[in-house]
């Protein structure tokens, strides 16, 4: 297969690594805590599209039986990718809090500045 | 402009523009979602991405101030892990089905039989709930108490923040 024939048909792919790549990117390259967090939620919701995009059919409709449609999209993937979007705003809340723990401890969400307050072993609270 | 919003996300560094627009984020994808036919799925990223995410990310931005240090200072690093990690995902996808192919193994393995038979087994017409709450109810079960462990921690976190008295009760 050619590559624009190989890129055409599966573009939804390519279009969800450009969402995971920056939000990974966003994780290793800033300091900053809430950021990093923004960063992975980023990331989530590219694997959201990376589940979901394989399971539409083009001409289907969404997954609610009616005797109007004969063809639908799957369901599995939006069923797991429900529990996803709960379980990722559960673990944001949660990193959150931590963060704001840290801000507490330290006075600051840097990842630099903290690393460099815990090699100083200045007091914390 | 999903790609472009992002982008904005990644470069801008004032946070509470940053939460912003990560709002925006969630908006557009609960659209690109709806295109693939995941009704529900969007309905609840609108709700719990865009609205949820925001309250808590406004919440900790009043708690920690708003603005970030300062640029990265060694940018080539990271974005040779990015380019490599895409490398491999795009060389990935050379095994993968193509899009909406109707003989994908997606689409041949158990989902036919919730189709047909979920109506007449749960009498839900829906067929996401009826897997959601019925076939695959002991997932849902875990994640509650998933949500309930996180709900537990924020709680155990904040609460050593208000006794004593120097941080703000969320």
């Amino acid at each position: 297969m050619s590559v624009a024939g190989h890129f055409a048909s599966h573009y939804s792919y390519w279009i969800t690594f450009v969402l995971m790549v920056a939000g990974l990117y966003i994780v290793i390259a800033r300091g900053n805590l809430m950021k990093k967090l923004i960063g992975l939620s980023i990331f989530q919701t590219s694997v959201y599209l990376l589940y979901i995009a394989p399971g539409k059919l083009i001409g289907g409709t969404a997954p609610i039986v009616a005797p109007a449609f004969k063809v639908y999209s799957n369901p599995l993937p939006h069923v797991l990718i429900l529990t996803a979007i709960v379980v990722g705003v559960a673990t944001l809340a949660l990193g959150l809090a931590i963060a704001v723990r840290i801000r507490e401890a330290y006075g600051s969400i840097e990842e630099d500045e903290i690393l460099a307050a815990d090699r100083d072993g200045g007091e914390r609270v | 402009m999903m790609a472009v919003t992002v982008l904005a996300i990644a470069v801008q560094r004032n946070l509470f523009s940053v939460v912003v627009l990560a709002g925006i984020y969630s908006f557009l994808m609960a659209t690109v979602l709806v295109a693939l036919d995941a009704v529900d799925v969007a309905m609840t990223e609108a709700s719990v991405g865009a609205g949820i995410s925001t309250v808590l990310l406004l919440g900790a931005l009043y708690l920690c101030g708003g603005e970030e240090a300062k640029p990265l200072a060694r940018p080539w690093l990271p974005l040779a892990v990015a380019a490599v990690i895409t490398g491999a995902l795009v060389y990935g996808t050379l095994g993968l089905p193509a899009f909406s192919d109707p003989s994908a193994p997606i689409h041949v393995h158990v989902v036919p039989r919730y189709l047909n038979e979920a109506l007449r087994e749960t009498g839900v017409q829906n067929v996401v709930t009826a897997v959601l709450a019925s076939y695959r109810g002991y997932d849902t079960l875990g994640e509650t108490i998933v949500v309930f462990t996180a709900g537990a921690g924020v709680i155990a976190l904040l609460r050593r923040l208000r006794r004593r008295g120097n941080g703000e009760p969320r």
